[in-house]
């Protein structure tokens, strides 16, 4: 397998881990909305309420910051990133 | 200064910001010498769009380059500010938190659609399209699939969905322009798409991005400074994002206690239309999962979707600043996204809850009817009462308010001197103008370069090119206010109709090009006219008396649009040959960030 290939299949596999996490928290934990809503979570705000005012919009930010330095550390890995004056 | 101006950045936007806030002090101060309060609101709103002005005359280009993409070197964190402006429009800064007052929970899946969304930038689009070099969407889609009907296919869905949210944001400057300098709204409308154009028309992209930036700060002091002002004042908690949980509960306490009453139809007629009463619980799970999650996912693919934010990222100087642009943007984002709710939270409690003084409901009718703030907002149509069971007192169904009274009479009804309500409407003004500029130009641009010099006159000298880009941006700005005078439909329904087209018909076409290989050229025009049209249909089915099917509403047609373009996408491009290696060896170059972008530094 060439180079470019193994590069594009950690790439995916990336991806993939990253989708998985945003499924969660943009749609995994909301089938289970109104039974989360019962229970008292952070700074004292109802379970959903809290993760759509706050929680799973913090985590996409986090997210993709994550999945950044993740691409990056493969791009390098493969001599692939950039030069800075390019 | 020494140095240019990209490495000056920080320091001139320093400078800027405190200038801003200098102006906002020298307000407070001449409102308690005795300037009025029309002055202040005129102040504000002309001082802020002669700065934008300003920047776009300084800003002006005549290279391609510039025009269509900055020149590509906006740092990342700068562009992250300019595309949370170019996002966050009328409708976030004036209806979102008046939508999670009214609607809760069910609501709120916006919140977490507008923001999820940028995981699919980052992670499926940004990057690789940052690597193609475009400049505009569609020039992606005519390089990537070939021919000039792929490239036009784009250009009409791009056009349908920015077109459709642009009205609403020419409509929303003219609607602060018309309460800021009082004058009638169809006039006001084009003094929004002058100070818009003045923006965009002479840098283009280059005048859009520095002003947008100009534009965040605007906007994102003239949320927060109110949000963190009134829940001191109310003693809720200096930092009210983590402290307000108390205030939460008391919220449904006091709906526990006033319960929703239904109000008769025929007690309904008397309510102006537009506003509306509180009828559902404020922080409770009030609509079914498949409703919150569908329409949350609607929006999440509109967002990946939708040209104006993607060109955003063809401005940064490499392929890894796009990746944690996309992550700036989002930060800069959530800072007025999680603000939204509390602000929503304070409005409700300091209007429903007889404990604070701000307090109406309980109250007597005489008694609320001579209050000052009252009396302003049912004037400009924003609040209403009426006493449905006649025993005097105000309840909790009796009351009426607009969505755009959250943010904009909040300060007042807590009594936060004017110059708030000055900053407040200068910070919507900038949150409409940031983006009616880019879905102007991300317009303009298609038409310009994917239609004209892409299709009709390859040879045209870079002058003309640039000629007709101008004209087009003023063409289509005039077009689009002229719709908006016209007021068809509400701010907030028309922006999540944009969504909607975005995604029925750029979603797949977009990803399958740089995520699938065997994705061919019949595939993706069938997949970008048959998901517009699909979705189209299904919108026009609904509005005129249709059933729809699986729960999908007029709101969130794009599901429907965007399945219908996957399955022909796929379909049709596994009926028809494969690209050719020529195509299949670009494919594979875009997924690698280095080495140099698939079309030439000018095209």
């Amino acid at each position: 397998m060439s180079n470019q290939q193994k590069h594009w299949e950690k790439t995916r596999s990336l991806l993939f881990i990253t989708l998985a996490i945003w499924f969660v928290f943009s749609i995994g934990i909301f089938l289970f909305g109104a039974e989360m809503n019962e229970v008292t979570g952070p700074f004292g705000y109802p379970w959903t309420y809290w993760f759509t005012c706050q929680g799973s919009l913090g985590a996409f930010v986090i997210l993709i910051f994550w999945f950044a330095n993740r691409q990056e550390k493969i791009d390098e890995e493969f001599g692939f990133s950039e030069r800075e004056d390019e | 200064m020494k140095g240019n101006f990209i490495d000056n950045l920080p320091k001139v936007y320093g400078i800027y910001t405190g200038g801003f806030i200098g102006f906002i002090i020298i307000m407070a101060i001449a409102e308690q010498m005795g300037m009025t309060a029309k002055a202040i609101g005129i102040a504000f709103v002309a001082f802020t769009v002669f700065i934008y002005a300003l920047i776009g005359w300084l800003s002006r280009t005549a290279q391609a380059d510039a025009y269509y993409v900055a020149g590509r070197q906006v740092p990342t964190v700068f562009n992250g500010m300019a595309t949370a402006a170019d996002w966050m429009s009328g409708a976030s800064f004036v209806a979102m938190a008046g939508g999670i007052y009214f609607k809760g929970y069910g609501y709120m899946a916006l919140l977490v659609g507008w923001t999820g969304g940028y995981v699919l930038v980052a992670s499926l689009l940004a990057p690789y399209l940052r690597k193609f070099g475009c400049y505009t969407v569609p020039d992606f889609i005519g390089t990537r699939y070939g021919g000039n009907l792929a490239r036009f296919s784009a250009v009409v869905v791009l056009t349908v969905a920015s077109f459709t949210y642009v009205t609403a944001q020419i409509n929303a400057t003219g609607t602060i322009a018309s309460v800021a300098l009082d004058i009638p709204f169809q006039y006001a409308v084009y003094v929004g798409l002058i100070s818009i154009l003045l923006c965009s028309m002479l840098g283009g992209m280059r005048g859009v991005t520095w002003t947008q930036v100009a534009q965040y700060i605007v906007l994102i002091i003239a949320y927060l400074l109110p949000v963190f002002w009134i829940s001191n004042k109310m003693g809720a908690g200096f930092f009210p994002h983590f402290m307000l949980a108390d205030e939460v509960a008391r919220i449904g306490e006091l709906e526990q206690q006033f319960g929703f009453v239904k109000n008769a139809a025929a007690d309904l007629k008397s309510v102006p239309k537009g506003l509306a009463g509180i009828t559902k619980a404020h922080s409770a799970v009030n609509a079914t999962p498949w409703a919150f999650i569908s329409l949350a996912l609607a929006m999440m693919m509109g967002t990946a979707s939708l040209p104006h934010v993607m060109m955003r990222y063809f401005t940064t100087p490499s392929v890894k600043a796009a990746r944690k642009s996309v992550g700036w943007s989002l930060f800069f984002i959530f800072l007025l996204y999680s603000s939204a709710p509390m602000l929503a939270t304070l409005s409700k409690l300091s209007l429903i809850d007889p404990n604070l003084p701000t307090g109406i409901i309980g109250k007597t009718f005489a008694e609320v009817e001579a209050i000052d703030w009252y009396q302003n907002w049912n004037q400009a149509n924003l609040m209403f009462i009426s006493d449905f069971n006649g025993n005097g007192t105000l309840e909790l169904n009796e009351f009426f308010m607009g969505g755009k009274a959250v943010v904009l009479a909040t300060p007042e009804i807590a009594g936060l001197p004017y110059v708030i309500s000055g900053l407040v409407a200068a910070g919507g003004m900038a949150a409409a103008m940031s983006t009616a500029d880019g879905l102007i130009l991300a317009i303009a641009n298609a038409i310009s370069h994917d239609v004209y010099y892409k299709i009709i006159d390859p040879k045209a000298e870079t002058a003309k090119r640039l000629l007709v880009a101008r004209v087009l941006l003023v063409i289509i700005g005039f077009a689009g206010a002229t719709i908006a005078a016209m007021e068809i439909q509400g701010i907030l329904g028309s922006v999540i109709w944009a969504f909607d087209f975005a995604m029925s018909g750029l979603f797949f076409p977009l990803v399958l090009g740089v995520w699938w290989k065997r994705a061919n050229r019949q595939g993706a025009i069938a997949g970008m006219l048959g998901g517009l049209i699909a979705g189209a249909w299904y919108l026009v089915w609904v509005r005129t008396g249709g059933s729809g099917f699986l729960g999908i509403t007029q709101l969130t047609f794009g599901i429907f649009g965007s399945a219908v373009s996957l399955v022909l996408m796929v379909v049709v491009s596994l009926m028809t040959a494969e690209p050719d290696k020529a195509t299949q060896k670009m494919v594979d170059d875009v997924r690698v960030p280095s080495g140099k972008t698939i079309l030439g530094k000018s095209h």
